[in-house]
């Protein structure tokens, strides 16, 4: 299924992730890791730390209800393939972004705004594999 | 403060995800599917990400803490291991499945759908059973 080509809309909302970043360091001191921010919230300890987390995750969440609200649609979302894979997909993503430390915005934005060679290696890699993967099981299979 | 400023922080991101359109798994693995339909919309959200974080790190991190907090909590390990190279492709394999990412689906909780309660849920499965797996072996980094 094909979908609409949105260089400008993107790379708009690609600022706005870029900001989000930007801002949590400045205020906060903390990379913008999707999978560290909602890992750390199985964690008890510090509920000063929890607290953030959560702040930081209703926020998220909260993103695409200002979206309604401000233009009136809700966001497309697609549903390119069944529940089955997307739950098997969940769990694939969860051991492979906690073995890798970190996953499209910790390594992908966050790490390689800061030269992270860590995240350069660990971006090239997580890509050119979705990438593989997506050729295999529809071109393939 | 620290609450609210949080929740803002987290508010801009999710518009940006959603505005993007990395809030949409049939776009996302568009993205990857090079031979097929392919929508490198994808590509102008990593662009414009960078083009405000790669400057904006640069300013921040020059000044001696945070606003809210004493000190900047940036990742210490610099090992490029086999770890961090296998981890990596299987988040990619799983990914490539799914098309979801943790970043595009917390975001995407906000609109109810099904998927991405799946989706996190079994994310959360694999992020505990692996934590569980690393604390009870004993964690040695080995060079690639």
């Amino acid at each position: 299924m094909e979908t609409e080509f949105t260089p400008l809309a993107s790379f708009g909302g690609g600022l706005m992730i870029g900001a989000a970043a930007v801002l949590l360091m400045a205020f906060h001191g903390r990379i913008f890791g999707a999978t560290g921010i909602l890992g750390g919230l199985f964690r008890f300890s510090d509920l000063s730390d929890w607290s953030l987390r959560a702040a930081l995750i209703v926020g998220m969440a909260a993103g695409p209800l200002v979206y309604l609200l401000a233009t009136g649609t809700p966001p497309e979302l697609g549903q390119p393939v069944p529940a089955w894979a997307v739950a098997l997909g969940g769990l694939i993503v969860g051991l492979g972004t906690s073995y890798g430390g970190g996953c499209t915005s910790g390594h992908g934005v966050c790490g390689i705004a800061r030269f992270s060679h860590r995240s350069l290696v660990a971006t090239a890699c997580f890509m050119a594999s979705a990438v593989l993967t997506v050729y295999v099981l529809r071109h393939v299979v | 403060m620290r609450l609210l400023s949080a929740f803002v922080i987290g508010l801009i991101f999710g518009l940006g995800i959603t505005v993007s359109g990395m809030i949409n798994p049939a776009k996302v693995l568009n993205f990857f599917d090079i031979a097929g339909t392919w929508d490198p919309s994808l590509a102008f959200v990593m662009a414009g990400a960078l083009a405000v974080a790669v400057p904006g790190y640069r300013l921040v991190l020059a000044r001696p803490a945070p606003v809210m907090e004493s000190r900047f909590q940036l990742p210490e390990t610099r090992a490029i291991d086999r770890k961090l190279v296998l981890g990596s492709a299987v988040f990619g394999l799983g990914w490539g499945i799914a098309g979801f990412c943790p970043g595009g689906a917390l975001p995407a909780l906000g609109t109810g759908a099904r998927d991405v309660y799946i989706f996190l849920a079994a994310l959360v499965v694999g992020l505990l059973a692996a934590r569980w797996v690393q604390a009870r072996t004993t964690a040695t980094a080995r060079p690639l």
